[in-house]
């Protein structure tokens, strides 16, 4: 009994700490990497290659004061902060790491992350309500939407992912993929199933989770040109934090979710030592691939990126999921 | 039989307690706060009891499908349409109805002694699984016994669909 105690207490503090740890660092990682393609350092006066930055952040969020401006919605403009955060680090609860590495694997994982994946766009309505205040309800207006656009072709394309594996257990979806580069969702070349549609859903499914995060090219929630900072404008502090941890959580989930479903989640390409460490090795991939899209291609507008996702993703998504419908029931 | 609360099924009583404690909590802020966009926050918290309520009764799938329809789409749905109707929020109660005063409170009292007439002349099978509540069982009994509910919803789904095609057939200029 206290054993198992002991046990959910320490997966617990580990999540925790996992999507803490991930969130400070990537914004260096973010930093260094925009650095990179602009040619200039980054940050480098903390630590050696400003390696500690991060944690100097950290302290000085903690130690501002936590303004509640005259005229917002007190209740609710506190809540939401918590509300964003609190989702991403319950679907990290059911994310396989490893054949061992999960904290408590349900038949419907993917379902559930798709569910706390959904609450996060209450939290950024909430935020933006609350804080009374133009930019923010327009900027939150703005994210909610283009969530609720981009989490249509994401299930389609999610459908036909669990189509193949059968299953929405996500240490199923990758079971069934081992065996080397060959066999991952990703490839058409599946070992006896020839769809050439897979490429295509892998392709959708990567937009759809840049939107789905709000990065750039599709950040038009928090258009810093447009919107001042869009909905968190109003929030100080740990307020702000929490919003931004929420943001590179829902972001570490994304490349988790892509790796388990196309990219054969802890499989070694070539066979060799399958185990976290190529989870690990493919996330943080996916998610240099996120920081290089972001600096590299300019903000779009709002009309084409609900244009992007109502007359072109769908569409293409509807029929991707009946053709790889058609093409089991035929092989 | 008096059952004390430090027995298994004391403490499964207590978590269906709790539940449904929530979903009323949630139900109450809903219908008597005073601005809109709380009262959607009250559905959101009683909706959060519901779904605990439907995992709390062996069927995880309902319970994320609850939470995944009515958060992430209907309350979303519902908060918008309240920002676009009023942005500006006043802490004021519109005038009332027709059905409040005596006409609300009769209904109020027919709905509520039908319901308790139901829930003490229904026969409750206690503590008795009907199925494992998986994906799987789930997809069979709803196309195999539950097919007609199954057609039903696809129609009024359809209906609605219409409905938004006829509203938004004006077009952007009216």
């Amino acid at each position: 009994m206290t054993l198992t105690f002991i046990n959910v207490v320490a997966a617990v503090i580990i999540a925790i700490a996992f999507v803490a740890a991930n969130a400070a660092y990537l914004v260096w990682a973010e930093r260094k990497g925009a650095g990179f393609i602009q040619r200039r350092p980054g940050p480098l006066e903390n630590g050696p290659w400003g390696l500690l930055q991060p944690p100097v952040d950290g302290i000085k969020l903690m130690t501002k004061q936590l303004l509640i401006p005259g005229g917002v919605d007190k209740i609710i403009f506190v809540i939401a902060p918590v509300l964003a955060m609190f989702p991403t680090i319950v679907s990290f609860v059911t994310i396989p790491f490893s054949e061992t590495i999960v904290a408590h694997n349900m038949n419907i994982g993917l379902l559930m992350i798709f569910v706390f994946g959904s609450m996060s766009a209450m939290a950024l309505l909430m935020g933006g309500w609350s804080s009374r205040n133009k930019y923010s309800m327009i900027s939150s207006v703005r994210a909610v939407s283009q969530a609720v656009a981009y989490e249509i072709p994401m299930l389609i394309t999610t459908i036909t992912v669990v189509l193949i594996a059968g299953s929405l257990d996500l240490m199923e979806i990758v079971g069934k993929q081992t065996g080397g580069f060959w066999h991952w969702n990703v490839w058409p070349l599946k070992a006896g199933l020839f769809n050439i549609l897979m490429p295509v859903s892998f392709l959708i499914f990567f937009v759809c989770s840049l939107a789905e995060t709000n990065r750039a090219p599709f950040d038009l929630g928090e258009a810093e040109s447009e919107l001042v900072a869009g909905f968190h404008t109003e929030y100080s502090s740990m307020g702000f934090g929490l919003f931004f941890m929420g943001e590179y959580a829902n972001i570490v989930i994304g490349a988790c979710l892509t790796t388990i479903l196309f990219l054969g989640g802890w499989d070694c390409p070539f066979g060799l030592f399958p185990g976290v460490w190529w989870f690990i090795i493919k996330i943080y991939a996916l998610i240099c691939t996120f920081i290089w899209i972001r600096w590299t291609f300019p903000r779009t507008t709002i009309y084409s990126l609900l244009n992007l996702s109502w007359k072109v993703l769908i569409p293409i998504s509807l029929f991707n999921l009946l053709l790889t419908a058609g093409l089991l029931k035929v092989f | 039989m008096m059952k004390t609360l430090f027995t298994a099924d004391g403490l499964v009583g207590l978590i269906f307690l709790f539940n449904l404690g929530v979903t009323i909590i949630g139900g109450l802020v809903a219908c008597s706060a005073e601005r809109l966009v709380r009262a959607v926050v009250g559905l959101v918290v009683c909706f959060v009891g519901v779904a605990g309520t439907y995992y709390f009764l062996n069927s995880p799938f309902i319970a994320m499908m609850h939470v995944l329809i009515y958060i992430g789409a209907v309350a979303v749905a519902i908060s918008f349409a309240i920002m676009l109707a009023a942005p500006e929020e006043k802490k004021k109660r519109g005038p009332s109805g027709p059905l409040s005063g005596p006409a609300g409170l009769i209904t109020a009292l027919l709905l509520t002694s039908g319901l308790v007439t139901l829930a003490f002349k229904t026969e409750w099978t206690s503590f008795k699984k009907i199925n494992d509540g998986t994906v799987k069982t789930i997809g069979i009994q709803l196309l195999t016994n539950h097919s007609m509910v199954f057609e039903l919803i696809s129609i009024v789904l359809l209906i609605a669909i219409l409905g938004a095609l006829v509203i938004a057939r004006g077009g952007r200029g009216n």
